[in-house]
């Protein structure tokens, strides 16, 4: 008798167990994010960990006034029955082997549908590699070395536009300065040495000798230097009419004060987003680089905008503005997130699918992009950038004229 | 030589100063008592927090920050000896690096709690504009930085071979049975060397902070160069400590400036190499 009872009080918790882990799948949705939240890059990771948490919140809960974009009327995904997303942070550490580790523990362990990530090219390389390999798509929402969506890949999709559509932008920016006036002859491009770093400045080099400028001196330099003053005095020598620095924050941070320390600046100087857009650069280091030419997808735009409001949000949980990065990271994961609604299942093969056929308009979407279609690389065709400019402490889109919110001011002024 | 060089140069040499007064904390602790703290460039990052705390607490620029961390981190350092160190000397050597390590781990990850993964700096040009010698531009903090560097190393060489309390480490770290005998309590020279050793890298982190910025993992990036600071210098030297972190400065800015800044840390090595290959003491390192 006891045991018969004991027998039947097991069946019953088994039977409990098999039915609440059947409606657990149904009530969340595990994404896995890949950031840097230690290492050099760690306060640039944490902020788009927070722009992502906010991405969750409107996607999970009822967020009516943000009319367009999609999935924040409506709590949790309608596609699957309301399901609430999850997001599962893993720490990239700033190294390619912690990147690709975690992705694999993300997929194998955890169980998520999907990845988001990684910050820094590099590590988007081996992390996405991973995700290949195991058959999950992989999102990648601010990583913009050229090559990554050149490998073939069936998972991996790219919503930031690309390092040659950036250079392109430059260029064209460059280009009508010269034709108002501004002498433009010579150009120097700094760059820390990673996939993001030598990628940038391989097309900037490119895009400069198609455009007639002279690039004069290129400048390779370890991500994790101590000291930057060989560099800048090497700079000084050559004294181009353009510098354009291609930096995480911790490096970027130590050209902002070493250029101060030893006096030069370039008639313009333009700084190519990463580490220049940490909102802890733009604090510690932004009254150093007025003037700096930056790019950018995000811009809080007016208020009442989509941008806007998602600005305000962000800034009553962090204190700063959406930075352009973090921003990025959140069109990532919202377009993921549209992507695995309409796919109305966990399946990755049906994610992937439906990630193929993405069609977000401009509208839909909360950075500067034309909207989100990816090509059959798993690029985003209709991602665009603008440029800004460092007046007063904070970015303003500056060109081209229909996007800006400001005049542009040069020469650079430094400090 | 044209002026740059001689720039890259000077930068080099102040530069190569901070390393040696960083790096002069780790070597006193191993020739003591053959330790290696991998928690060292915590410590440094320790330093610079107290030096950013004392900014926006109180104000207080250097002359405040430098004794109080100072002060601070050679109350760190007897703690770290008495409370993890002295137990895990009795253990193999396995347990004193992970133990050490486990230090490094523990402080950072409280430094990330405390403070937040941000990247902080103090405001740039508190201690004045940069002097400007014959169309040399030397910045203040560094100066400052590598002065103090330089003034520390020397005042710690002196206590170590010149006064009672140097000869009495010295006597411990040699024979402590026989120190024992002579009256010298083992654990209390001991203890000394870490308040020592961490008090100068205290000094040093609150003068880095200056001019560097300030992150929980900033620790990772500097101790590397004070490893290779000590073992070019010789494990247990101070004077060693200096040459190598001068040595050091210069070859990685001249060959930065000159080759490219992607290939300094290559001499270095080399450099490292070559020294360790002829003299794997290090320079002046006991055989």
């Amino acid at each position: 008798m006891r045991l018969g009872w004991f027998a039947r009080m097991l069946a019953l918790a088994a039977a409990g167990s098999m039915l609440s882990s059947g409606v657990m799948a149904q009530q969340t949705v595990k994404i896995g994010a890949i950031y840097p939240l230690s290492g050099n890059a760690a306060s640039a990771g944490n902020f788009s960990k927070a722009a992502m948490e906010l991405g969750v919140d409107i996607i999970n809960n009822a967020h009516p006034e943000l009319k367009d974009l999609p999935l924040a009327a409506t709590q949790g995904l309608p596609g699957l029955n309301g399901a609430k997303i999850e997001l599962i942070f893993a720490d990239n550490q700033g190294t390619p082997a912690a990147g690709q580790n975690q992705a694999l523990r993300l997929i194998t362990e955890e169980k998520v549908v999907a990845l988001l990530g990684a910050y820094q090219s590099g590590i988007t390389v081996t992390a996405s590699a991973m995700a290949e390999r195991h058959g999950i798509p992989f999102v990648t929402p601010e990583s913009v070395a050229a090559n990554l969506t050149e490998r073939g890949f069936k998972w991996f999709f790219r919503t930031t536009p690309v390092a040659g559509d950036i250079a392109k932008a430059y260029m064209e920016f460059l280009k009508e300065r010269k034709a108002g006036g501004q002498k433009i002859d010579t150009i120097a491009i700094v760059n820390e040495n990673t996939e993001y770093g030598t990628s940038i400045a391989s097309v900037v080099k490119e895009e400069a000798a198609k455009n007639g400028f002279n690039v004069a001196l290129v400048i390779p330099y370890p991500a994790n230097a101590t000291d930057v003053q060989p560099q800048v005095l090497q700079l000084k020598e050559k004294n181009p009419d353009v510098a354009v620095f291609v930096s995480y924050t911790s490096d970027a941070i130590l050209y902002a004060k070493t250029m101060k320390d030893l006096d030069w600046k370039p008639a313009i100087m333009i700084a190519d987003n990463a580490g220049f857009n940490d909102p802890s650069f733009v604090k510690t280091s932004g009254a150093l680089v007025e003037g700096l030419i930056n790019r950018s997808s995000f811009a809080a735009g007016k208020p009442g905008s989509l941008s806007g409001a998602i600005n305000d949000m962000y800034k009553k949980k962090m204190g700063v503005d959406l930075d352009d990065p973090s921003g990025r990271a959140l069109q990532g994961l919202l377009t993921l997130a549209e992507a695995i609604n309409r796919a109305g299942s966990t399946d990755p093969a049906k994610i992937q699918a439906a990630l193929r056929a993405t069609d977000l308009k401009a509208n839909q979407v909360v950075t500067g992009y034309n909207g989100v279609k990816f090509d059959e690389k798993g690029q985003n065709i209709l991602g665009s950038s603008l440029i800004t400019q460092m007046q007063g402490g904070a970015y303003v889109p500056v060109w081209p004229k229909d996007k800006a919110a400001g005049e542009i001011r040069l020469p650079y002024k430094g400090w | 030589m044209s002026l740059t060089l001689v720039q890259v140069i000077v930068g080099g040499l102040l530069l190569g100063a901070v390393y040696a007064l960083f790096a002069s904390g780790l070597t006193l602790i191993w020739g003591m008592m053959n330790v290696v703290n991998f928690a060292h460039g915590d410590f440094v990052m320790l330093a610079m927090y107290t030096a950013f705390v004392v900014w926006t607490g109180m104000g207080g620029g250097p002359a405040a920050s430098v004794p109080i961390a100072a002060m601070l981190l050679a109350t760190v350092g007897v703690l770290c000896y008495f409370l993890l160190v002295r137990h895990i000397m009795r253990g193999p050597m396995l347990a004193q690096i992970l133990g050490t390590f486990g230090l490094a781990l523990f402080l950072r990850y409280s430094a990330f709690w405390l403070f937040g993964s941000d990247f902080r700096t103090l405001p740039d040009g508190m201690l004045g504009p940069p002097f400007i010698v014959g169309g040399l531009r030397i910045d203040a903090p560094r100066l400052l930085a590598g002065g103090v560097g330089l003034i520390v190393i020397l005042l710690l060489h002196l206590i170590l071979t010149r006064t009672a309390l140097g000869s009495k480490m010295l006597a411990v770290s040699e024979d402590a049975t026989a120190a024992q005998i002579m009256g010298i309590r083992p654990e209390h020279m001991q203890a000394a060397a870490w308040a020592l050793a961490a008090g100068a890298t205290g000094i040093a982190g609150a003068l880095i902070a200056t001019f560097f910025y300030t992150s929980p993992t900033v620790g990772e990036t500097l101790a590397i160069i004070a490893f290779v600071t000590v073992s070019l210098g010789g494990f247990g030297s101070v004077p060693g400590a200096l040459v190598a972190g001068l040595l050091i400065g210069v070859v990685e800015s001249l060959s930065a400036y000159l080759i490219g800044p992607v290939y300094k840390d290559v001499i270095v090595y080399i450099l490292f190499v070559l020294v360790l290959w002829f003299r794997p003491q290090g320079l002046m390192g006991k055989a």
